[in-house]
């Protein structure tokens, strides 16, 4: 058992985040009398923060390289405005405006990128600009609304994947085969990863906490699978579009030259010069990346709201870095996680649901968001304290 | 061996540090040290890099408090126990260091009383402060105007204010840690002038330098320090002391470090850099590296010495693809060719590497892990053509120098934060290594490391010399030079100034082409 008291010690910090999510659901579980996890209310949750999901995978690249963006919620407006008028102006089809949109996001964060990465200006500022840039480029483009989108396009974060599969008992099965595959991937890539440490003789988790970690994941993924597959109409697609995202930017951060470079440069921006990263261009390109990814973040809104709105994505960039910061990445660059943004953003968007379920006054729900910011950072902050004088 | 007069009575001295030890958790820094100053003389002190000259003057001006050191500090013959600097300037014992200290865009006024303001009840006076400062400024034979941000001023005027500040303080004793390293000629004469100007005014300066001819021209006493203890205090004004006797007392250790034997098999000439001159990224007119020529065979390790400010380091990181300096101009051989490396990328797919000096600051990130470290330079060698790392295949590097190099960590996911300096100089050194270059510059590869760690190092450096690599050695450390190198090159003043084969290098001799100065 020394074992893996040690391990849990080390790695307090990620399992504490994750026990704050659990804590705080079975919380709001007990205060809303069991309505909190309502099937319904899981699908919502989903789709209600979807965008600060998504969003916070880009911002953990920016925040870990050192940099923060404060523009993503003027940039999620501005095309999703350019979205709604391509739409139901110039007619066009939905996939069309779904790639235009996607492109533009890219060439604002071109933009905003070439100014920090090449002009030495600090992506604070530069991103305070944008903010106010994008928000009057969005009012001048959509007044106050656009509304009348097509129903495919609606459909990108109202929708739901059709019953394929029938349905076992009350249970959607297409949900059900999706989360266990889900479970199925997630056992084998960590199994794999477990025996190539093994084969370089590293040390690798004792198998208690091996198969326990395991276990723990797989029954949240089975619950929330199962809980899902009893709502009303199954697997919303936007929760496949997020998914695919986690993974594929997990991929690039942990796995890529790229994601190599954004820490080296957020963890000693000197010392990776000197070892030959290439900084400016790892900075635009993360920028270009999180214009990208704002992009996606008001198609979903804008699709969401069914219409393209002026005032759309108010305050999102401040949801997703508290999201990041929640989830452990550092105020200094060089350290954070998507896994730890993405619990991040599950935490605020528990406490939203929680909060609103109980009819909380919207104005105590932001004292109270505000002050699990605070307290999260001020844990990690003491804890990596102790961690030094051990 | 004191040489100060016998009749020297407890009344004649200022200040008397006596007995000074101070250790920092596991280096004995200052062993027994005493320095003692007389009354309004200028008192040079001398010493090697790391011989602990810095270390004595933070423990005088109460950098280190009273406690943290063995010993006892007299004032006029009163102990005097300071806690900060704050007590230790109210004894009128006021410290310049090498590293202005001024405040870029606030006026030289407002610099000069910084937290020593001309204020009434919080409320700034600025009628005293401008005529105050003015009438300092005329003092230090500075022509500025108070109103003046000493942004807009060059390194040599920087240094007056630094002085001026001080006088506006109750001085008793100045001291100035390398005024000069960083001033022109004509700086430099008119800063000696002044300190002339402060001794006939009563103001007693210590004055640490590297420079033996200013020391000889203008210092009273000279106190060497060697490896953290007092060797002996000359009278300049004795007879027979000249910047050979000072030299003899500053490296008069016997060779007593080891290395492990070791035979150079030299190929052909890899590397050769000519008539290199790098000018201050700032101070753009100052040339830091002034047309040096060194070549390196494979096979050889070549030694950089030279004191503080010699431009060593400036010369390795200004060929490394220019990461340091403006205006560089100079041919690079490799092989024969001549090649360009205006960025690091290039130099080092030129097959250059530099392991810098400072490792904490510029070698390693620290919070990322001995495997993600290693594998920086040349990631590019672990990855497919669409960027992704073969994790396994990492891991498996990192893991082979973990073992080679003997890096004392539990496994290659161990933070580089956490291990000792000796292993973070092998992590570094695996780092480059394992980019596979042609020409390796280290640059103070042993600092603040234990001796066993550095006999591992050395054992390093000759296998990858025999391993048909051309390695440039740069150190402070000169028995490490003679120790190691086949071959060293002296610098002093960006100029090379000799270059000594293994079998005619001795101490004294580096030491007199390193402390050469300029022909005027």
């Amino acid at each position: 058992m020394n074992v893996v008291r040690e391990y849990l010690g080390r790695n307090v910090r990620q399992y504490g985040i994750v026990a704050a999510l659990l804590v705080i659901v079975l919380l709001f579980q007990v205060l809303t009398e069991g309505r909190l996890l309502y099937p319904d209310n899981i699908a919502s949750l989903i789709q209600q923060n979807a965008y600060v999901m998504i969003l916070a995978i880009g911002m953990v690249m920016v925040i870990v390289a050192g940099h923060i963006d404060l523009s993503v919620g003027s940039v999620a407006a501005f095309v999703g405005g350019l979205a709604a008028i391509m739409l139901v102006d110039w007619e066009l089809p939905w996939f069309a405006t779904v790639l235009v949109a996607l492109l533009v996001g890219a060439l604002v964060g071109a933009w905003q990128g070439f100014w920090i990465a090449y002009v030495g200006i600090p992506a604070f500022i530069v991103t305070l600009a944008g903010m106010l840039i994008f928000r009057g480029l969005a009012i001048v483009l959509v007044g106050t609304t656009v509304a009348g989108l097509p129903a495919e396009f609606n459909a990108i974060a109202g929708g739901y994947l059709p019953p394929l599969l029938g349905f076992a008992g009350q249970a959607d099965g297409l949900t059900l085969v999706i989360g266990l595959v889900g479970i199925a991937g997630l056992a084998w890539s960590q199994w794999r990863a477990r025996r190539a440490l093994i084969k370089h003789q590293l040390t690798a988790e004792p198998p208690v906490i091996f198969v326990a970690k395991l276990v723990v994941i797989a029954l949240l993924i089975g619950v929330v699978t199962y809980w899902l597959s009893l709502s009303a109409r199954g697997t919303p697609i936007v929760l496949l579009i997020v998914g695919a995202l986690i993974l594929v930017f997990s991929f690039v951060l942990n796995r890529t030259v790229f994601g190599r470079h954004v820490y080296a440069v957020g963890g000693n921006r000197h010392a990776a010069i000197l070892s030959g990263v290439n900084a400016q261009r790892t900075d635009f390109a993360i920028f270009v990346n999180m214009g990208l990814l704002a992009a996606v973040a008001g198609i979903i809104t804008t699709s969401r709201a069914g219409a393209g709105v002026a005032a759309a994505g108010t305050n999102f960039e401040l949801d997703a870095i508290a999201a990041c910061f929640i989830g452990g990445t550092a105020v200094a660059g060089g350290v954070g996680r998507i896994s730890g943004a993405m619990i991040g953003a599950l935490i605020m968007g528990v406490l939203n649901m929680g909060l609103s379920i109980l009819a909380v006054d919207p104005a105590w729900q932001q004292v109270i968001k505000g002050l699990v910011l605070l307290l999260a950072v001020a844990l990690d902050i003491v804890s990596k304290r102790r961690g030094r004088l051990t | 061996m004191n040489e100060s007069k016998a009749e020297d009575r407890p009344e004649d001295f200022v200040l008397q540090m006596l007995g000074i030890t101070k250790e920092f958790p596991g280096v004995k820094a200052l062993q027994d040290v005493t320095l003692e100053v007389r009354r309004g003389e200028v008192h040079a002190i001398c010493g090697e890099n790391g011989a602990g000259k810095s270390t004595l003057m933070k423990v005088l001006s109460g950098v280190y408090p009273h406690g943290s050191y063995e010993g006892e500090i007299l004032v006029e013959g009163a102990p005097a126990r300071f806690g900060g600097i704050k007590d230790s300037e109210a004894e009128g014992i006021v410290i310049i260091h090498q590293e202005l200290a001024l405040i870029p865009y606030l006026s030289i006024a407002e610099n000069i009383f910084l937290g020593n303001e001309r204020a009434s009840g919080g409320v700034l006076d600025w009628g005293t402060t401008r005529s105050e400062a003015a009438r300092l400024l005329a003092e230090v034979g500075l022509a500025e105007k108070p109103e003046t941000t000493p942004s807009d001023l060059g390194v040599g005027k920087q240094q007056l204010v630094e002085i001026a500040k001080a006088l506006s303080k109750r001085v008793n004793v100045l001291i100035l840690d390398e005024p000069t390293a960083a001033l022109n000629d004509e700086d430099s004469a008119h800063l000696l002038d002044l300190i002339r100007n402060l001794r006939e005014r009563g103001i007693t300066c210590i004055i640490i330098s590297h420079k033996l001819n200013e020391i000889t021209a203008i210092a009273d006493r000279v106190t060497v320090i060697r490896d953290g203890r007092t060797i002996e205090t000359l009278d300049l004004h004795g007879e027979g002391i000249t910047e050979d006797r000072i030299i003899r007392g500053m490296v008069g250790r016997p060779l007593d470090s080891r290395f492990p034997d070791h035979e150079s098999t030299l190929g052909e000439e890899v590397l050769r850099i000519e008539d290199w001159t790098v000018h201050h990224p700032v101070d753009t007119e100052r040339k830091v590296v002034d047309g040096a020529t060194i070549t390196v065979r494979a096979g050889e390790i070549v030694g950089l010495a030279g004191l503080m400010g010699a431009g060593r380091t400036e010369l390795a990181m200004s060929v490394f693809g220019h990461s340091y300096g403006t205006r560089i101009s100079g041919r690079l051989y490799k092989g024969g060719t001549e090649i360009h490396a205006r960025n690091v990328s290039q130099a080092i797919a030129h097959g250059l590497a530099y392991a810098t000096e400072d490792r904490k600051k510029f070698g390693l990130n620290l919070i990322q892990t001995v495997r993600e470290n290693i594998s920086t330079s040349a990631l590019g060698k672990l990855a497919s053509w669409w960027g992704v790392i073969r994790s396994e295949e990492e891991a498996g590097v990192a893991e082979k120098y973990r073992q080679d190099f003997r890096i004392k960590a539990p496994t290659v996911e161990s933070v580089v934060g956490k291990l000792s300096g000796g292993n973070q100089q092998k992590v570094v050194l695996s780092k480059w290594v394992f980019s596979d270059p042609d020409v390796l510059i280290l640059d103070e590869p042993t600092r603040g490391i234990d001796v066993g760690a550095k006999y591992e190092i050395y054992g390093i450096i000759n296998a990858l010399a025999d391993a048909g690599k051309a390695v440039i050695v740069i150190s402070s450390e000169l028995p490490e030079l003679i120790g190691l190198c086949d071959r060293i090159y002296a610098m002093s003043q960006g100029r090379i100034t000799g270059e000594v084969p293994r079998e005619r290098a001795t101490q004294e001799e580096l030491m007199r082409y390193m402390t050469m100065e300029k022909t005027r």
